[in-house]
């Protein structure tokens, strides 16, 4: 998890030049507490502390990047209780978790905290003014995410804000947009998640169901007509990157297999199209997430690895067993 | 030789070897202790009955122990000695079990032994022969050549399969065997092609081992005729390469399924030291008595692989090798992979030991485990595509009986799982649970 951690390590250093230095108070805020509620947690249900695991870490950090940047200091407390208390450890602890904690404290914020998670976005530093922060001068300085744009005023409304596609894909692509704190750098995202498939920590299967599924329904179904979405810019926007290959790629709370992992990334794809074309948020990746994530049992249920032995060997097992 | 390296698909690891060890030592005739403790079960099912009394004298090679049912093999007396008690001796697995203890006559001049020709003899003559020597399988579960040897009616074999794999780390008995007695390997296995009434012969040992890959192929084409093509098969370094299905995939192309047995394929196969012991049982009518063991790990003075008799202690192993280390954590009998951990070293060797062990704690895990985080490298590495993480999920929720759908009863028990997992979770223990817990609901 260490590693995982590390390979976030990059997001994290990014937004701060994008955003200014309280992404960096934010993520901490959410990182330690993380790491307190589950000792916390674990002491209350006189189980053994586990945070050196770096897991509860890299909840925090996951938790902070889908944020925006410009919320209060404090509100990564609330959604770190929802996520490792209630998500995590009343579910039976690591390993048992049906939900991807990190979403559940986000879905949480979002249905606690609406007015400061769909509002409080930040437009990237001009002036590499970082630490305005520190001066209190954020107020009152708000922006718009492309994909606020794209459900409000479709394709149009995006171009007067950011110019002509054949410009921002390239901008977007390096974290310079309104965003959340750590979904705005496709090219570092990608990085990192190379990195962890090149280790073998993660398989490529997810992030590219996930990616394909959401370029490829949105290109048919995002546009003012038929086959008129632009798909480039639906993987560059919200969190789909992030989502694709930090979160959906989770061990606890997606299957093992490749052809389950292929299936649970389209799922996730296509439900996160649907919420963002039909649904009444923008962006959809962490409900899409938290939808798939309980069929996960399923899905291993249905795509079992194949056996040595062969399958007909294994339906005369499981018929003359009689378990289940 | 055979320049393609052949592998099975599914599955394994790739831990580190320390074959290094004891890769270069000649086999070493250990000097017999004062005593030995005989085991009378040595191989699978009923074990011997004695055939000594107290105070007897017996000669070296002598029968101590005899079956009379079930398909067991007679044990016999490694050197002259007088039978000083019937008792019970230290047993890995068993804890204890019935054994013979011998004293050891050291005046006596050790047997010399001649070869014989035995191209006359018939298929039930020689099997008889390796019955009556007391071959057990090396393997480990002890299982008695002869029967092996012995297809079951129907089934048509056309191939023999001899396992010079070992692909255990740390072992290198066999290693040393095919390089020092090639000769009597290979006609250890012209007795077995004679015995099946078949001509074709395939060893497969890893890539770790060139020196013995060249050694058996020079003396298998010095062999080789009309009525025994041998040929050496070169296999990818990969555990558990050994394994007796993965090694016929590799080897042949042919998958053994889950109850089948690899007669129904085709195919025998037997290990290389026990094609040696073959050749000694029929050639020179010698007993299974002695054999070749790997003492090995950083936790021993002197590693080293030594020829002892059947009933040995480790201790006297122990005091013949300059003693253990300090540093010494874990004593085990067979590979670290699928071997026993034991308590005690007044524990005697048997047929099936092909290795001890002295493990120091940088050898060995001593992590706490922690709860499955389903990342799934158990059901990559698992060569006979089982799902270890949901099996162990299901003992620890008490529910090892429901585990059938995820392949319990075809494990093998080769540990690659325990070996990947993150959480370093103790997951051949939790299957051998969920099979105990199986078989008695099987028996209701």
């Amino acid at each position: 998890m260490w590693i995982v951690a590390a390979c976030l390590l990059p997001v994290l250093l990014l937004s701060v030049v994008v955003f200014g230095v309280q992404t960096l108070l934010i993520t901490a805020v959410s990182v330690i507490s993380c790491v307190v509620v589950e000792a916390l947690s674990q002491k209350g249900m006189k189980r053994r502390i586990t945070i050196s695991d770096g897991s509860a870490v890299v909840t925090g950090m996951l938790l902070a990047f889908v944020i925006p940047p410009g919320v209060p200091l404090w509100l990564p407390i609330l959604g770190a209780v929802m996520a490792i208390y209630i998500g995590k450890h009343l579910l039976g602890g690591i390993g048992y978790n049906i939900f991807n904690p990190a979403m559940l404290g986000r879905a949480f914020l979002m249905a606690t905290f609406p007015v400061a998670m769909t509002t409080a976005w930040l437009p990237p530093l001009e002036d590499g003014a970082i630490f305005s922060f520190l001066s209190g001068s954020l107020d009152g300085v708000t922006a718009a995410t492309p994909l606020y744009l794209l459900s409000h005023g479709g394709m149009e409304a995006v171009i007067n804000e950011f110019g002509q596609p054949g410009d921002f894909y390239a901008t977007f692509f390096l974290g310079w947009r309104p965003g959340s704190i750590g979904e705005t750098s496709g090219l570092l995202i990608l990085l990192g998640g190379l990195y962890l498939i090149y280790r073998k920590f993660i398989t490529w299967h997810t992030p590219v169901a996930v990616l394909s599924t959401i370029a490829l329904l949105t290109w048919i179904f995002g546009g003012e007509s038929w086959f008129g979405g632009d798909p480039l810019l639906a993987i560059l926007s919200g969190g789909a990157m992030l989502g694709a290959f930090f979160i959906a790629t989770d061990y606890v709370t997606s299957p093992m297999g490749p052809r389950a992992k292929l299936i649970f990334g389209a799922g996730v794809g296509a439900l996160t199209v649907l919420i963002r074309i039909k649904g009444g948020y923008p962006e959809g990746i962490n409900y899409a997430i938290l939808l798939m994530n309980p069929l996960t049992p399923s899905l291993e249920e249905w795509f079992r690895p194949e056996r040595f032995a062969g399958p007909k060997v294994i339906e005369e097992e499981e018929g003359s067993s009689g378990d289940e | 030789m055979n320049a393609t390296v052949l592998t099975f698909p599914k599955g394994g690891i790739h831990p580190p070897d320390y074959k290094s060890l004891t890769a270069e030592m000649v086999i070493e005739p250990m000097p017999t202790p004062t005593s030995l403790e005989l085991i009378l079960g040595q191989h699978i099912g009923v074990p011997c009955s004695p055939v000594v009394a107290k105070k007897d004298k017996v000669a070296e090679g002598a029968l101590v122990g005899e079956v009379t049912k079930g398909m067991g093999v007679p044990l016999h007396a490694p050197v002259a000695g007088t039978v000083s008690n019937l008792t019970e001796s230290a047993h890995p697995i068993q804890v204890s079990s019935p054994s013979v203890i011998l004293r050891v006559n050291k005046k006596e001049e050790p047997k010399s032994y001649q070869s014989s020709d035995w191209s006359g003899l018939s298929p039930d003559e020689l099997r008889e022969k390796i019955h009556l020597a007391g071959i057990v399988g090396i393997g480990g579960a002890g299982f008695p050549a002869h029967v092996k040897l012995t297809p079951p009616p129907g089934s048509k074999i056309d191939t023999l399969v001899l396992n010079g794999a070992e692909c255990e780390p740390y072992l290198t008995a066999d290693h040393r065997q095919m390089i020092e007695h090639p000769d009597q390997v290979i006609e250890g296995a012209r007795i077995i092609l004679s015995i099946l009434g078949i001509t074709e012969c395939l060893v497969g040992i890893e890539n770790n081992k060139p020196d013995a890959i060249a050694a058996m192929s020079s003396e298998a084409e010095k062999q080789t005729s009309a009525e025994a093509r041998i040929e050496i098969k070169t296999l990818e370094v990969k555990y558990p390469q050994g394994a007796e299905k993965q090694l016929i995939q590799s080897v042949t192309g042919r998958r053994v399924a889950s109850q089948g047995l690899p007669a129904d394929h085709g195919v025998i196969v037997q290990n290389v030291s026990t094609a040696r012991a073959i050749f000694e049982a029929v050639a020179l009518d010698k007993p299974y008595y002695e054999k070749v063991v790997t003492i090995s790990g950083k936790g021993i003075a002197r590693p080293a692989n030594l020829l002892v008799k059947v009933g040995t202690l480790v201790k006297d192993i122990v005091t013949h090798l300059g003693g253990t280390t300090e540093e010494l954590a874990k004593v085990v009998l067979g590979g670290p992979m699928m071997g026993f951990a034991v308590s005690t070293l007044d524990i005697p060797i048997t047929k099936t030991t092909s290795s001890i062990l002295f493990l120091t704690r940088d050898e060995i895990d001593t992590d706490l485990f922690s709860n499955c985080i389903r990342c799934g490298r158990c059901v990559e590495a698992c060569p006979m595509g089982l799902q270890p993480n949901e099996i162990g999920v299901y003992v620890e929720a008490s529910q090892g009986e429901n585990t059938t759908k995820f392949g319990t009863m075809e494990c093998f028990e080769c540990g690659c799982c325990a070996y990947v997992c993150p959480s370093k979770r103790p997951l051949v223990q939790f299957i051998r649970m969920a099979k105990s817990q199986l078989k008695r609901r099987a028996a209701g």
